[in-house]
């Protein structure tokens, strides 16, 4: 009963891993504010500055950050890049803008999308806010926040970026 | 004080999308034993095998070293795993130096592989966090902001990626194992080729490859006695920084120019584009040569593309310090064995080995690996002379 098979020489096997996120102390007292829609930082107690997400504690100075700060959800443009590269199961479209974004009241940039804008026009030190969700679909995840879009604010000279007060910009 | 080491055995593979026809434990083995071979040893003149690749999510294969040591020779020996992300390749050689450099052992093995095409690398770092947002990006999408930032500050013209692009594909073609093969590239071709990350270019980021690449290190009176000449380590280096803290220099990270500082202290250079000969530095990105450059102290800040247009780097240029002379990362990627691959280039140009991307006469070069967001560095400067 012997037949001819064709030799196998590679076989797809597929592998699901699923992750079960816990948070620590300072991602948890964050993704709280979030799911309520609002941003806060952590404000180191060596070097004043203010991290956002906060990650417990300042990586300079290696101090635990405890003091919760309330952030504005306006934010100015420290640098970006426009993103054509398509990768399997990218649910967003190309081109698509991620910007390294730093929130006023914070001294440090996060990743997030940007658009309603003109992708050739953005720039750096351009002023932008957060568009939330809906609110019934607000949960413990930066994505609440769809993405930043720009504002009708003068942009902020290269040597203040990171420095914005949460009153915010006047220009 | 740390005793002489030296490196007598250099074994790489040839660099390609997909090597279907070896697994993972014969892509190693492949190297290892071309290592073997060009030292003149045999498997058990191997006293322990220090092994590094990129994160595991690369392939899938969690702790692979376990399921290698077969394949390397190592049963019953010591073999010890290092990970530093994508300098991985350059700390494995730092690390299997030390185990001679301090007399633990006389010779050892070191191996670092990557087989990209058994997975998805550009998923692998991207998992969902929920305290940031899933954006999908690749390394790419890492460095193009920073890249924006340096083209700022420097007000480099637009057309210095592309010249890094064709200039190390040029050395690459010198090279039968490089990748990517494109002897007849032209900067037109570069600047049209598709915008994947503005402002970085198709033809302006690296392969994904798979490959590996291995060195036998040896003590000092063993490398004597090595047939071909050995490529002595003068200075060993690593330095790390967190990724994220407030007013965190990412064009220029300190860690680089701490490292730099340090091997050049060791290796007795005070001005590395004089007194070194050539290098091979971890670019995988086309701007991170000219920025590179100032890192390391080959260019004054904000100078470094300058030494790119005038052809400096540049072997078919006739340049005083060519920078990867074998292609570079730009031309072969296998994450976790690039840092090792400019490791064991550098030592094969001052081994006068380097076949026709041979720097001519070249005495002392630069190793230089970088991983994560830019945090990870690790050199070596290796020499022709024990001093």
């Amino acid at each position: 009963m012997s037949e001819e098979r064709e030799m196998i020489t590679g076989i797809e096997a597929p592998i699901y891993l699923q992750y079960k996120f816990t948070a620590g102390s300072a991602p948890a007292r964050f993704l709280s504010q979030v799911k309520k829609g609002v941003l806060t930082g952590q404000r180191c107690p060596g070097c004043q500055n203010v991290y956002c997400p906060p990650r417990g504690s300042c990586a300079a100075c290696g101090l635990p950050t405890e003091e919760e700060v309330v952030l504005s959800d306006k934010a100015t443009v420290q640098s970006f890049t426009i993103v054509a590269i398509p990768i399997p199961n990218n649910p967003i479209q190309p081109p698509y803008i991620i910007a390294n974004l730093v929130p006023d009241g914070s001294n440090i940039s996060f990743i997030h999308l940007m658009s309603e804008c003109v992708n050739e026009e953005v720039h750096i030190g351009q002023r932008v806010q957060a568009l939330w969700k809906p609110e019934e679909e607000w949960d413990y995840a930066m994505d609440n926040i769809r993405y930043f879009k720009p504002i009708d604010e003068p942009d902020v000279p290269v040597d203040r970026i990171g420095t914005m007060p949460v009153t915010g910009w006047e220009g | 004080m740390a005793n002489l080491a030296a490196v007598v055995g250099i074994g790489q593979t040839k660099y390609t999308t997909k090597r279907g026809d070896v697994s993972i434990a014969g892509l190693v083995r492949e190297a290892a034993a071309n290592a073997l071979e060009d030292a003149g040893l045999g498997w058990d003149d191997i006293e322990a095998v220090i092994i590094g690749k990129a994160p595991d999510m690369f392939e899938g294969v969690i702790m692979p070293e376990i399921y290698l040591t077969d394949a390397l020779g190592c049963n019953g020996k010591p073999m010890l795993r290092v990970h530093t992300a994508g300098s991985v390749g350059g700390s494995t050689a730092l690390v299997a130096a030390s185990h001679v450099q301090s007399g633990t052992f006389k010779r050892v093995l070191t191996v670092a592989f990557e087989k990209q095409s058994e997975s998805n690398a550009m998923w692998a770092l991207s998992t969902p966090q929920p305290f940031s947002v899933h954006l999908n990006a690749g390394a790419g999408g890492y460095f193009a902001p920073i890249i924006r930032e340096y083209m700022r500050r420097s007000e480099a013209p637009y057309d210095v990626g592309i010249k890094v692009a064709v200039k190390d594909r040029l050395h690459g073609a010198r090279n039968p194992l490089a990748h990517l093969q494109k002897p007849d590239i032209t900067l037109q071709e570069v600047e049209e080729s598709f915008m994947l990350w503005d402002p970085l270019r198709f033809l302006e980021a690296c392969p994904s490859s798979d490959g590996a690449c291995a060195m036998v290190i040896a003590s000092e009176d063993l490398a004597e006695q090595s047939p071909k000449p050995p490529a002595w380590i003068r200075g060993v280096a690593m330095r790390s920084e967190p990724t994220m803290y407030a007013g965190r220099e990412e064009v220029s990270p300190q860690a680089g120019r701490d490292c730099a500082a340090d091997v050049y202290q060791q290796a007795g250079i005070t001005d590395p584009r004089r007194d070194l000969d050539c290098a091979e530095v971890y670019v995988p990105f086309s701007w991170y040569e000219p920025m590179w450059l100032e890192n390391l102290g080959f260019a004054a800040e904000g100078e470094g593309w300058k030494l790119t247009m005038e052809g400096a780097t540049s072997l078919d240029e006739g340049g005083d310090i060519p920078w990867n002379p074998s292609g570079g990362v730009l031309c072969s990627n296998p994450i976790g064995a690039s840092g090792m691959i400019r490791f064991a280039e550098a030592a094969r140009q001052v081994r006068g080995d380097a076949g026709a991307h041979q720097v001519e006469g070249a005495k002392l070069a630069l190793g230089h690996a970088y991983g994560g967001g830019a945090q990870f560095f690790s050199m070596w400067v290796v020499g022709s002379e024990k001093s």
